[in-house]
């Protein structure tokens, strides 16, 4: 099985590759890269003319809510839109039900995922038993079965010997610990951002600080035990320069920020329509103005959807009895391409390597992220002149829950290649 | 001039429209002192009185102003209501809508609800108070109260003290104050003010007597007394010794200081019972203009003809 993805603008940032270039695949890997290769009548073509081919997209954050809370999104349905956002690989956190905290849950997982999709799963597992934050989690049954990363997510470590603990155990097992900044007594009954607007909309804030305080707490720790840390959606300007402080001191941690986080403000909030209702919360443009700088300049590693299906009713409620979060796939990329990059806040190639190298990097990947020979032939093609304009009966997702719909973003997917295989999701 | 098709809130709210309120408010007044206290202005309108939240002067002020206009009353409570079933309030009101109701009187615990819902009902929507965000009948009869003692708003200091966070009150009443002119200060234990607040055009002043300090009216808010769990104050004692209104404090005040209070009030708490019964105190007289903003109100939203509060 031979694919040739001709014309192409080649984007492969760790090749330092930026040219109009061919990519000829067989048997599932990258077999050249190069000026005009030629090839028999038989071979299955994509003319990527006009179009940017970047090595397959990987989410290092998502909620794929199988099993237990099937409602809300099922793996199938997820990695469906996982793949028309462009993703060819997505990590998906622990908050199941049960939780995956053992290896039968991780074994469910990654074997339902082969079944339904194309789409590789890297989950994520429990740092604790039960997400509790009291004992910590069976790591090296779950390891076995392919975890490659431990996270109580949105169950903050408020137990900062436990924390220290997960690190050290973790490390130990070469499982990277990714980290949910939030004090919860900080954060207790916050629905927004704490400022002005939360004032004057009368809803409980959440202030940046409870997101700086654990960011400067387990990067110390992360010191203390010489152990790497991922520091997840980070969300204001200050978690920014205190990460940037400790790479500075070589602490080992990489973050992340979704498209949201460097997209909406709190003003939207002012609507009180709860698909701007996530957590951490939306902030405000000095804290975007932050976020894109600390991602221009490597402070922040990547672009992470953080998606979150909930059900139309879950959503239909008063804001602070709401739940937290947005779907993602099917809007980062081109959120990115419109905020970003056709803003010339950063260059397309760090994009790219925002949604690909640097997740492969973390996620300890060597034969994705790249387009090098021999590598596996996941590629995302994209374009940065076409539109999204996504309506509900566009979301491949069981949810709804984006504020996004029925807005036209630039930029748009056009098809990804996974182990070979070609999926057009646009017309040109 | 009319009012827009709500009244979810004070902010937004012009002058011209809150001059409106309180003008037609005074004129329902008089329909309250005559023998019959019954006007047919909104006669075969059906009014909704939704309270999620437990309520006493707000709900039976509605009630009566309701009454006086001769409007179709349905009042529903959480404590009887499906809500304790589980049902959502979306659903709740999909299903009273189909009731055909003209507006909406609703009080609810979630700041926003009252926007909320105006998505799904045809008729009016009138916030009696959505969480800590707005209480607009509430701050529109302070008003009211003010302009009856005081003549008008210009140059008017006005303190609020007490938990300014938690207070829909307190945001109903510095976005009127502010818009009619007068010099909001705020008042209270850090803890309870809220960030950003100055940015509504406020004064904070946590020190009480300096608050204090010639103010025209003193706005007391009550303590809410679970607040002291949440490490808000250390005691009720320790708060009246700080933020309690008593008659030594009161002096510190412009000699014809009002004192107001939303009700209802904690003796001994923020407000000593001497100050609470004195004559500066204007606490009733908030109550009694109540039910006359609350007809005034209805009044401009359900569009009573001009002639209709004559007999």
């Amino acid at each position: 099985m031979k694919l040739l993805i001709k014309n192409g603008r080649v984007v492969d940032p760790r090749n330092g590759i930026d040219e109009t270039l061919d990519i000829l695949i067989s048997n599932g890997k990258i077999l050249s890269v190069d000026k005009k290769i030629s090839v028999s009548k038989e071979v299955e073509t994509f003319d990527a003319g006009g179009l940017i081919v970047a090595p397959g997209f990987i989410d290092l954050h998502c909620h794929l809510r199988e099993p237990g809370y099937e409602r809300k999104e099922t793996i199938e349905s997820g990695l469906n839109a996982a793949l028309y956002g462009g993703f060819t690989a997505v990590c998906c956190m622990a908050n199941t039900n049960p939780v995956n905290d053992n290896a039968g849950i991780t074994n469910y997982i990654i074997e339902k995922a082969k079944k339904v999709s194309k789409v590789k799963v890297y989950p994520v597992g429990a740092l604790s038993k039960g997400q509790k934050g009291e004992e910590l989690a069976n790591y090296f049954e779950m390891k076995q079965a392919g975890v490659w990363a431990v996270s109580d997510d949105g169950n903050p470590v408020m137990n900062s010997a436990l924390m220290r603990h997960a690190l050290e155990y973790a490390g130990s097992l070469g499982l990277l610990v990714v980290d949910h900044p939030e004090d919860k007594y900080l954060s207790e009954g916050g629905a927004m951002n704490e400022g002005e607007v939360s004032t004057k909309l009368g809803l409980r804030g959440i202030p940046s600080e409870a997101e700086l305080i654990q960011v400067r707490r387990d990067t110390a720790l992360a010191r203390l035990t010489n152990q790497r840390i991922h520091i997840a959606h980070i969300s204001s300007k200050y978690s920014v320069e205190s990460i940037r402080v400790a790479r500075k001191r070589k602490i080992a941690v990489t973050a992340d920020v979704t498209p949201h986080h460097f997209s909406l403000t709190e003003e939207e909030v002012k609507t009180f329509d709860t698909n701007y209702k996530m957590n951490p919360p939306l902030r405000t443009e000095d804290d975007i103005k932050a976020l894109i700088e600390g991602l221009n300049d490597g402070t922040i590693d990547c672009i992470a959807t953080d998606h979150a299906p909930h059900a139309y009713e879950e959503k239909m409620v008063e804001f602070d009895k709401a739940p937290n979060g947005i779907i993602g796939f099917q809007t980062a990329v081109p959120l990115a391409i419109e905020k970003l990059v056709l803003n010339d806040k950063i260059s397309l190639k760090r994009m790219v390597d925002a949604f690909s190298s640097s997740p492969a990097r973390i996620i300890g990947l060597k034969n994705k992220g790249n387009l090098s020979i021999g590598s596996d032939a996941d590629v995302t093609i994209f374009s940065l002149k076409k539109e999204t304009f996504l309506r509900k009966e566009d979301i491949k997702s069981l949810s709804k829950n984006s504020p996004f719909i029925g807005k036209k973003i630039k930029g748009a997917v056009m098809a990804v290649v996974i182990d070979g295989n070609l999926f057009k999701l646009k017309e040109k | 001039m009319k009012l827009g098709k709500h009244l979810l809130g004070i902010e937004g709210l012009s002058k011209e429209e809150i001059n409106l309120i309180l003008d037609t408010a005074e004129k329902m007044r008089e329909v309250t002192e005559r023998p019959i206290k019954k006007v047919p202005a909104l006669r075969g309108k059906l009014i909704v009185n939704l309270f999620f939240e437990p309520s006493t002067r707000t709900r039976s002020s509605f009630e009566i102003a309701e009454k006086r206009l001769s409007a179709d009353t349905l009042n529903f409570s959480t404590g009887t209501s499906s809500v304790l079933k589980g049902e959502t309030l979306l659903d709740t009101v999909l299903n009273i809508e189909r009731m055909q109701p003209d507006a909406y009187v609703m009080r609810h615990s979630s700041p926003g609800s009252c926007s909320f819902i105006t998505k799904y009902v045809k008729g009016a929507v009138i916030n009696a108070g959505d969480g800590s965000h707005e209480h607009p009948t509430q701050a529109l009869l302070d008003a009211l109260t003010i302009r009856q003692k005081k003549g008008s708003f210009e140059k008017l200091n006005v303190l609020i003290c007490g938990d300014i966070t938690y207070s829909r009150v307190a945001r109903s009443n510095i976005h009127l104050l502010k818009t009619m002119g007068a010099n909001v200060t705020i008042s209270g234990p850090a803890t309870m003010m809220p960030q950003g607040i100055e940015k509504m055009g406020v004064k904070v002043e946590t020190n009480f007597e300096k608050a204090l300090s010639g103010k025209d009216v003193v706005m007391m808010l009550r303590l809410q007394l679970e607040r002291q769990e949440k490490a808000l104050f250390p005691s009720l004692k320790e708060y009246y010794l700080t933020y309690g209104l008593t008659e030594e404090r009161i002096r510190l005040c412009d000699s014809r200081c009002l004192v107001m209070h939303p009700g209802p009030i904690n003796r001994g708490v923020e407000i000593s019972s001497e100050v609470a019964d004195s004559q500066s105190s204007v606490i009733l007289d908030q109550v009694e203009n109540g039910v006359a903003i609350r007809m005034a109100v209805l009044y401009l939203l359900l569009g009573g003809g001009e002639n209709e509060t004559s007999n």
